[in-house]
């Protein structure tokens, strides 16, 4: 573990110490409440290139190109984009064995309000396991430094992609305001 | 600029012309290495079939992803000029890209895009570019000034010369011809993959 990683208090900043630690300079996005911080923390950090796409399929197309320039890359969704994602995963990241480093918000658990939410999570873990698709899922802040930062070695190194699941026990979640 | 016509092309009067003619002749402009995506369909058997540069990328899936996958490309090689090339069909599912791109506003991203006004890979059902959809207006609301039809033959030549030079994202588009693309591509997403890497100088991305 880097000091920069082992300084880090927030499970963002890990998430971003170890993107960094990585090379990962490419981060694109649609956004997601919960993991505001991360990506306010990825665009005031000039070592990230990070920017919006309009659909999550659209990031995975972008990280695909960037790969095969030399640039590695990570996409950042919530759980209901997930569910626009299949194809581009079985038609594209998969079958070309791209690398590419996906984080989940996870919604449609532990306290989800959206019914919409709740069913795409029901789907996200058998559509990535069918895919034989990588994924992990992250409870605990004292595990994801390490998690992470193995999981993209192991994504790089056998040339597959791998999907962070990052459990509101980690990140707070999104809780029900009405 | 002499032989751009002086009446303003639009979808309603640019020249229908053959896309693998088109495809060749795009080709012909590329003299630094260019990275090509190919989307998926006859744009992309056209450009298998106007020979396999290891520059190229085939992409065989993944409906609408062909300028995605050009502008991470054109992000990971700021010195390399990326040309993507869609149908109208695969333009139209995936418009947003086109929001992106001309927000980034890379200098180094062409688009070209083949508007035959059908699905015709899957039996030639009419697309809204048929009548009423007009990809070059759309484009250019998007944001990317540097939108064209090609009136002609000659006019496509012009327009890629002055996209290669531009410093700002172009999009042209040409209308095209139903015949069918000349070839067809292999099917194999790895070696395709492999073939590009090595193509732009990249070997696996490894430290």
């Amino acid at each position: 573990m880097t000091d920069t990683q082992a300084r880090a208090t927030a499970w963002y900043e890990i998430v971003l110490a170890t993107l960094k630690a990585n090379n990962v300079k490419l981060v694109v996005y649609v956004p997601d409440r919960v993991f505001t911080p991360l990506i306010k923390g990825i665009h005031a950090d000039p070592y990230f290139t990070a920017f919006a796409t309009t659909r999550e399929e659209e990031a995975l197309g972008i990280v695909t190109g960037a790969w095969m320039g030399g640039m590695r890359g990570a996409v950042l969704m919530q759980t209901s984009g997930f569910g626009t994602i299949p194809n581009a995963l079985a038609s594209l990241v998969v079958p070309s064995q791209i690398p590419a480093l996906i984080f989940v918000s996870e919604r449609g658990t532990l306290g989800e309000f959206n019914l919409g939410q709740a069913l795409v999570y029901k789907t996200m873990r058998p559509v990535l396991n069918s895919l034989a698709v990588e994924n992990v899922t992250v409870t605990r802040q004292d595990e994801l430094a390490f998690t992470v930062d193995r999981s993209i070695k192991q994504a790089v190194a056998t040339q597959a992609p791998v999907t962070f699941i990052l459990s509101p026990l980690l990140t707070g979640g999104k809780v029900f305001e009405g | 600029m002499s032989t751009k016509p002086s009446a303003p092309v639009g979808s309603h009067n640019a020249k229908v012309m053959n896309r693998f003619e088109l495809t060749k002749r795009l080709v012909a402009h590329l003299k630094h290495d260019e990275a090509v995506i190919g989307g998926i369909g006859n744009a992309n058997f056209d450009l298998w079939a106007s020979g396999q540069r290891p520059q190229n990328f085939y992409m065989l899936g993944s409906m609408g992803l062909a300028i995605p996958i050009a502008l991470g490309v054109a992000i990971a090689q700021p010195r390399r000029h990326v040309i993507a090339l869609e149908g109208d069909g695969s333009l139209l599912m995936q418009l947003g890209c086109l929001a992106t791109v001309a927000e980034r506003a890379p200098n180094n991203l062409t688009i070209v895009v083949w508007d035959n006004g059908i699905y015709q890979i899957t039996g030639s059902q009419p697309t809204a570019s048929a009548t009423v959809a007009d990809l070059v207006a759309i484009a250019r609301a998007a944001g990317i000034a540097n939108s064209a039809w090609a009136a002609d033959e000659g006019d496509f030549d012009r327009l890629m010369a002055a996209a290669l030079r531009e410093k700002a994202p172009s999009l042209i588009a040409a209308r095209i011809d139903n015949k069918p693309a000349v070839g067809t591509t292999d099917r194999d997403p790895v070696q395709i993959r492999e073939r590009f890497m090595r193509g732009l100088g990249v070997k696996g991305g490894r430290d």
